[in-house]
């Protein structure tokens, strides 16, 4: 609850709507005892005066009576008959919603189809209906304003039930033999109030506004009884002669409403998780870069035959006042025409890795603090969005994972390629679209011209993968970082698309950064495996030596996940235990806890790569199968 | 399409009929006679009994129904005793009025409201962002009916450029030209609020669209940030924003009784408070199922739009 209310008063806006709001919740419940005139005597030689006359401080109306005295009374009578008008359309929707949430079945329906036939009506148009048969008068006018707000209440609160309503604690209540009204208060209410809160919040300036409409017509309040919307009725016969008759109430029920609003919306706000973690933000065109000048960034002596250098590679995330260690610290290099395998678990930071490379991931909230991506000795992270663009798609190119949600839903298969042609390449519409055939052909997907004109959600799952490795194959790239590409798919296409992917590189050389989880898909393509762990790369070198004879644990676990034809024994042991959380790595290997060689020197210090063979590294102060690293290769 | 255009017609049947017996339901509410109190306390009892074998109120309430049901479906929506003229004629002809009115104002609340939230999303937290939300949260929280009222004292009274009231100049009016000039206050003083609510929806649709995967797969083509936003977000943005727009004409009916009552505007909404407050219950009741009943048609063309526009949901 503090913490609500310390967001709450954070959102400036909202804290002075809550201000206002509050000003003048006081004004109107203290105005029987201020010093005003009687908002109802009528003074006729004193009629239309001005505001700032003597003794009338905002004037007087066509009858010669005080208008801040009749504002502050009618603002009193609006209130009231607003959040009267609300509170039973709370409850009688509440009440539907419940009822039908929790019952289900034909009850839900019935009640449901009754609640559509409602909004069936515009809104006002209803409560018009209602007043004409019920007649003017301010209490008709709120029954009408309460009517028609009902279904916004049974939906909303309908919608929380039903996702209550099957929950484990429900489940228990009953088997208890609690009956359902018991069940409804005690466990159900409790759950959904808050719910209810937020809708009335959100529409009680809504219920004033339209209560001020109905009077407004003189359907409302009847005289001598004014509320704000029959003021501001009365005041347009003389709109002309005398303006602010009109325009000051009119003036009250903006504030009044906006401050509500105000309000309201910060409630809404503050109770929203998704916006306190930044997952309402929009992704910014590239990764934010926020390196701090003077690290020695590189550990080797730059690798002159390499295509792509990355070099001390950190990505965070900040949410909140929590920095999430994403990437912490990865260095690796490509060669042309070679195959790099990043193989982890999920989490371990290989995705991010990869989208850090070209500044695709999502910022807010991730930042890349320190470090060097270099392609063919060009500084990625250095270049501006504009930049960086003409390096997108045309010398690296990406394949994602889930092609489901990775190509765009509403649009053809091969205008999506067209899109990525002509980007790049400039060739008229008709001929990239005949190279955009050409390349669906080349993945092998059969009646290529009539697939794209295809949506992707017309395709198979194997085959928008291949639509997605043509796209990244349309300006004959450098480099293809493959992001889990095969994980979506079941095993005769995984290999389907391995094979497409290795004959990719013998006919174009290009080289390949193979993003998996799973050894036994690195195994079949890759030249080269990095094994990340917590941010970092735990060990990293030729793919037959490391899965020959693993040095680090972790990698040993990884490699044991994988099952082996032939061995039925070799069953795939998961391995117990999660990986540390990303905002609170522990000292010394992250894998520590879940090791089962750890010893006390492990939880020390920071861990660095040493190299224990030729091109071999690994981040583990014992290794497998070494006797003393510290005899073997050199210490970096 | 047409299939589906098909089935979502016979659907939209149920709906109109439960909305004709939700009105058939509050005109019967009246308290006393109905046929008093729709011929006023002068009628003679000949005409009462007259008009109660008319209405069929000798008859048991679903019997009543369906009589009342049959004349509707005949194009007898009765007679409007204070104006003394059939209230079909009488509701047609102002719908007309309301519809130029509303149909002008809805175009303006899409066009503003979208580009509105588009700017919002696009520059989120930047200084448009916070001036668009602090215009839209004044767009939703002012009275219309007050608005209309500032812009008459301003553009009409005091800038002289539009006229204050009706639908066409009194002498030698009712061209187009003359039609618009009289439009532009009330379309823009209805379009207000709606435009508010649909500049909000369109921005955190936006938000939600750019963080999706094919979002960052088109950035990863290379394409620029315009083209990712119009072509690759709003397309998508819209196409769920389709049915909100639907509801929002729902809003802007509603908003024009205020909007018709201010600028004297010879429409439906006005037409419906002069007969409430005449009591001439048939003409409110032949309004409210006009008005009704092309609401519902607007939503189901709202709903064949979205399905026509989304490849997904159009197999």
């Amino acid at each position: 609850m503090m913490a609500f209310l310390t967001l709450l008063a954070r959102n400036r806006l909202a804290a002075f709507g809550a201000i206002v709001l509050a000003l003048l919740l006081l004004l109107v419940l203290i105005t029987p005892w201020l010093p005003l005139l009687d908002p109802d005597v009528t003074q006729p030689a004193n009629r239309l005066r001005p505001p700032f006359s003597p003794d009338h401080l905002l004037g007087t109306d066509a009858l010669g009576r005080d208008i801040l005295s009749r504002l502050l009374w009618g603002t009193r009578i609006s209130l009231a008959v607003g959040i009267a008008a609300s509170l039973v359309a709370a409850l009688v929707g509440s009440l539907i919603g419940i009822v039908a949430g929790y019952f289900g079945g034909r009850t839900d329906n019935l009640m449901m189809r009754g609640i559509d036939m409602l909004m069936a009506f515009p809104y006002i148009l209803l409560a018009l209906a209602i007043v004409a048969v019920l007649g003017p008068g301010l209490m008709n006018a709120l029954y009408a304003i309460a009517i028609v707000n009902i279904p916004f209440f049974a939906r909303n609160i309908r919608g929380v039930t039903v996702g209550i309503a099957h929950r484990e604690f429900i489940d228990a209540a009953r088997l208890s033999g609690k009956g359902n009204l018991r069940i409804l208060t005690s466990e159900l209410l409790p759950n959904v109030l808050p719910v209810i809160v937020i809708t009335m919040s959100t529409t009680v300036g809504w219920m004033i506004l339209e209560t001020a409409g109905l009077s407004f017509l003189g359907l409302g309040a009847q005289p001598p009884q004014a509320d704000l919307g029959s003021m501001l009725g009365e005041g347009r016969k003389m709109m002309l002669n005398a303006p602010h008759v009109a325009m000051l109430p009119g003036l009250v029920i903006f504030i009044l409403v906006m401050s509500i609003n105000l309000l309201g919306d910060g409630i809404r706000d503050a109770l929203d998780p998704r916006l306190k973690s930044g997952a309402l933000s929009r992704p910014a065109p590239i990764t934010r870069i926020r390196r701090q000048p003077g690290h020695a960034d590189s550990q080797d002596g730059p690798d002159d035959n390499a295509l792509l250098t990355v070099d001390e590679l950190h990505t965070d995330f900040e949410v909140g006042e929590q920095t999430y260690r994403a990437v912490n610290g990865v260095s690796f290099a490509i060669r042309p025409n070679e195959c790099l395998g990043l193989v982890g678990e999920s989490g371990s930071g290989k995705s991010v890795t990869a989208l850090s490379l070209l500044g695709l991931v999502a910022s807010p909230p991730g930042v890349i603090t320190r470090g060097r991506v270099s392609l063919a000795k060009r500084d990625l992270l250095g270049l501006s969005a504009g930049q960086l663009r003409k390096i997108r798609g045309k010398d690296v190119a990406y394949v994602f994972q889930d092609p489901l949600s990775t190509l765009h839903p509403l649009i053809r298969v091969g205008d999506q390629l067209i899109e990525a042609i002509q980007l790049h390449q400039p060739l008229s519409k008709v001929e990239a679209r005949k190279l955009a055939v050409e390349l669906l052909g080349q993945v092998r997907i059969p009646n290529p011209a009539q697939r794209a004109d295809q949506y992707p959600h017309e395709l198979s799952g194997g085959m928008r993968q291949r639509v997605g490795i043509a796209m990244a194959l349309a300006n004959d790239p450098q480099l293809i970082i493959a992001d889990e590409p095969t994980t979506a798919l079941d095993v005769t296409v995984q290999a389907q698309i391995l094979a497409l992917i290795q004959n990719l590189r013998d006919t174009q050389g290009t080289a390949v950064l193979f993003i998996t989880h799973d050894f036994g898909v690195v195994s079949q393509v890759c030249d080269r495996v990095a094994v990340m762990y917590a941010g970092r790369i735990v060990e990293i070198g030729s793919t037959a030596e490391i899965l020959d004879t693993p040095r680090h644990p972790y990698t040993r676990r990884l490699i044991d996940c994988v099952p082996r034809l032939g061995e039925p024994d070799n069953e795939p042991a998961a391995i117990p235990g999660l990986p540390p959380a990303a905002n609170a790595l522990p000292e010394g290997c992250a894998f520590a806890d879940r090791c089962d060689l750890v010893e006390p020197a492990c939880r020390r210090g920071d861990i660095e790569l040493i190299a224990t063979d030729a091109d071999r590294r690994v981040r583990c102060i014992k290794p497998l199968g070494i006797a003393d690293p510290t005899t073997q290769g050199v210490t970096t | 399409m047409l299939r589906y255009a098909l089935r979502r017609l016979l659907m939209i049947l149920p709906v109109l009929l439960g909305l004709s017996l939700i009105v058939f339901a509050i005109m019967s509410l009246i308290p006393g006679d109905p046929a008093r109190a729709i011929l006023g306390s002068y009628a003679t009892p000949e005409n009462l009994a007259e008009l109660r074998a008319d209405l069929g109120l000798d008859l048991p309430a679903p019997q009543q129904y369906l009589v009342w049901l049959g004349n509707i479906l005949q194009g007898d929506l009765g007679r409007s005793y204070s104006l003394n003229r059939p209230v079909l004629d009488e509701v047609l002809e102002r719908f007309g009025a309301t519809l130029i009115l509303a149909g002008t104002a809805l175009v303006i609340c899409i066009v503003v409201g979208v580009a509105a939230g588009i700017v919002s999303a696009v520059r989120q937290y930047g200084w448009s962002d916070r001036i668009i939300t602090l215009l839209v949260l004044v767009g939703i929280s002012v009275p219309a009916f007050w608005l209309g009222m500032l812009m008459i004292l301003a553009f009409a009274v005091e800038l002289r450029w539009f006229p204050a009231s009706g639908m066409t100049a009194v002498y030698g009016g009712g061209g187009v030209l003359d039609i618009l000039h009289h439009l532009v206050l009330p379309a823009l003083a209805l379009a207000v609020v709606a435009a508010g609510v649909i500049a909000r929806l369109t921005r955190s649709n936006m938000l939600e669209v750019m963080r999706q995967d094919y979002i960052r797969t088109a950035r990863a083509k290379g394409l620029g940030e315009g083209r990712v936003v119009m072509r690759h977000a709003f397309k998508v943005a819209l196409v769920n924003l389709i049915p909100v727009i639907g509801v929002q004409a729902g809003f802007v009916i509603g908003g024009a009784v205020y909007i018709e009552t201010v600028f004297q505007w010879p429409g439906i909404g006005r037409m419906l408070v002069n007969a409430i407050s005449t009591r001439d219950l048939l003409l409110v009741q032949g309004g409210v199922l006009v008005v009704a009943a092309s609401y519902v048609l607007f939503n189901l063309f709202a709903d064949l739009l979205q399905h026509w526009l989304d490849p997904r949901i159009r197999a």
